[in-house]
């Protein structure tokens, strides 16, 4: 099997992919930090695919005789305020943590990509005006511009999500831009444009598949940011709404019980870390695969 | 924060295609300084016209007849077509009104100027451990490349980058408050110290040296120290990072080479020449730290209940206050953008090469 795909003649196109996956792989496996990366985050998709299972209890029931018990055998991290445990609830958040990362890494990118690779590709006025916009959003400190849109929009999960997303598609038009600016003059995009291809052809189908591995690379490093800042609005009450167990809401709860039941504000921010450094540490070792020129 | 390098460096590096003088670079700059302010000025525009309160509701009340509804609405230049509604708002902001607080019925600007001198306390004092620890952190690990320093400075790194900074907060309180009992407890100063200096710059540190307070001085310092190490982590980690990546690009060169062989020693080599000649973009990466820990400090401060800019924002927020929202939204746009070109001009001033 591994001289199959590691040929150096293969004999399919497909063998030939699959074996250039392959090679990035093993480049990829050698780098001990970014497999710890992956672990965590394998580890943390199972988590939420299996909640129900993993988790001990169930992460809304109360138990008012049991509230702010510390952690023992029966509640391994302890319960809250109103005695629901907090493993289980742990463990049911990382479904809200994947669900937020996953909207906004679907949309934020696929956004900056075509604002960005127009952008670059036609040049002209209409770069000029909407690299302007972009500039503009950029100039905003991120989590203040979040919190505006939030405020307009109300709280909420879902309108958290957008605010997210809309703050965080203009580094991806800036690189989809320049990469489209190095591409747009090469040989084969003439010829692609002789043979009579559209400017939307061009874009669709010949500048944004090369500019696409440098954006997953930024999209994984930016994963670790969307959990902090989601986590951010969470923790001041403009993200999830209880009794959603999302991490930054419930170290918002803990909060007043601090002093007396560390456990309830601290486990929760544990996780976010953890899952925060997974995705920085993947990010760092596909950068160096993917990317090697920023490397 | 890695956008924000990519920003500040990218309007570094647009040069003009032809040579043009000093003057004229940057009154380019200026002129798109101002574009950018407008921008800012349209999207806190635009944000607050799509919020679902109605502002003529909440004037009048929900008992008022149609005619002193239509009135209020024409009073608030609500029925004029909305690119004229922009055009009153920035007429406006330009003239300081950033409109009424609801929560505290005051200018939302007096109050702003009244919270921002909190928030400038404790992000320069961030900035400042920022720098003392970070750019030596950042020399050392690019002069022992490999080795444990350069790794400390890594992982101080990975974990500034993971590591959500008001749950650092908390724990920070937790151990060094509750449990070691090294630090007061949130807020300024304690309750007992509260009042007793008159407020002249609104940095109690400064104000009670001014005054000669000394007791109140070390208090308001005890206060500070425990926010401004947690937010100056964060600080220190992006410095350090930044230092070990100039450090390493000047060690590489061949001048670094001929003052080791004229024999010069080690220490003034790295400390003198390499570091000295990294002094112009390290201003602008402390500039840009800086930014953005005017935006940590909404976190901070509500970890630490500390009465600034960060905590009027989000305070507003929960009550639906939106003049007081968007103004401090508009406050901390400008700052931003503020410093963001002072490091661009303080890179063209100090860097020859750039002013050529």
């Amino acid at each position: 099997m591994r001289e199959w795909l590691l040929t150096d003649t293969p004999g399919s196109r497909t063998q030939a992919r699959l074996g250039r996956l392959y090679g990035g792989w093993l480049a990829f496996a050698r780098n001990r930090l970014a497999m710890v990366g992956l672990g965590i985050i394998v580890l943390l998709i199972l988590m939420a695919l299996l909640a129900p299972l993993i988790a001990t209890h169930s992460p809304y029931d109360q138990d008012l005789a049991n509230r702010l018990q510390p952690p023992s055998g029966a509640h391994w991290f302890g319960t809250d305020q109103f005695g629901r445990d907090i493993y289980s609830r742990i463990v049911h958040g990382s479904r809200l943590t994947l669900y937020i990362v996953l909207l906004v890494a679907v949309t934020a990118p696929v956004v900056g990509l075509l604002i960005g690779t127009v952008s670059g590709y036609l040049g002209g006025w209409t770069d000029i005006v909407l690299m302007r916009i972009t500039d503009i959003f950029l100039a905003f400190p991120k989590l203040i511009l979040a919190l505006a849109f939030v405020a307009a929009l109300g709280p909420g999960i879902g309108n958290a999500i957008i605010a997210i997303a809309i703050t965080s598609w203009p580094p991806y038009a800036r690189i989809a831009r320049a990469e489209t600016m190095t591409i747009r003059n090469s040989d084969f995009i003439s010829a692609v444009r002789l043979q009579g291809a559209s400017p939307v052809r061009i874009i669709l189908g010949h500048v944004i598949p090369l500019c696409t591995s440098s954006l997953i690379v930024r999209v994984t490093l930016d994963m670790a940011g969307i959990i902090l800042t989601a986590a951010g609005l969470g923790f001041l009450g403009l993200g999830a709404q209880p009794p959603l167990p999302e991490w930054g809401a419930m170290i918002s709860t803990g909060r007043q019980y601090l002093l007396e039941q560390w456990w309830v504000a601290t486990l929760p921010g544990l996780a976010i870390f953890v899952v925060s450094l997974g995705f920085n540490l993947l990010g760092d070792g596909l950068r160096d695969v993917l990317d090697p020129k920023n490397g | 924060m890695t956008d924000i390098i990519k920003a500040g460096g990218d309007t570094a590096a647009r040069r003009p295609r032809r040579p043009a003088g000093l003057p004229r670079r940057i009154a380019g700059l200026l002129v798109s300084v101002a574009m950018t302010l407008l921008g800012l000025l349209l999207v806190t525009f635009l944000i607050g016209r799509v919020v679902p309160i109605d502002p003529v509701l909440a004037a009048v009340g929900d008992r008022a007849n149609a005619e002193t509804y239509e009135r209020m609405r024409h009073e608030l230049g609500l029925d004029l077509p909305l690119w004229q509604q922009f055009g009153l708002y920035v007429a406006d902001v330009a003239r300081g009104d950033l409109g009424t607080s609801v929560l505290t019925s005051r200018p939302v600007l007096e109050d702003v100027a009244r919270v921002f001198p909190a928030t400038l306390e404790l992000a320069t004092a961030a900035v400042i451990i920022g720098v003392i620890l970070g750019v030596p952190a950042g020399v050392m690990a690019a002069v022992n490349r490999g080795r444990w320093p350069d790794h400390l400075v890594r992982v101080l790194g990975l974990v500034g980058y993971s590591v959500p900074v008001f749950w650092l907060g908390l724990v920070g309180l937790l151990l060094f408050y509750a449990k070691l009992d090294w630090v007061p407890g949130p807020g300024r100063l304690d309750v007992f110290y509260d009042g007793l200096v008159d407020p002249m710059t609104g940095i109690l540190t400064v104000d009670a040296l001014l005054a000669g307070e000394t007791e109140i001085f070390w208090n308001a310092l005890s206060h500070l120290i425990l926010p401004a190490s947690i937010l100056g982590y964060f600080s220190i980690a992006y410095i350090s990072r930044m230092t070990r990546s100039f450090m390493l690009d000047q060690l590489r060169q061949e001048y670094i080479t001929t003052a080791r062989v004229k024999g010069m020693s080690e220490a003034r080599v790295i400390w003198r020449h390499a570091l000295g000649n990294i002094a112009v973009p390290l201003i602008t990466v402390v500039a840009l730290s800086y930014a953005t820990l005017l935006e940590g400090s909404v976190l901070t401060e509500t970890v630490f209940a500390w009465p600034g800019l960060g905590q009027y924002i989000t305070n507003s927020l929960l009550s639906a206050d939106m003049n007081a929202v968007l103004g401090g939204t508009l406050v901390v746009g400008a700052v931003f953008i503020g410093l963001n070109l002072l490091s661009d001009l303080l890179y063209r001033v100090l860097d020859p090469r750039a002013r050529r």
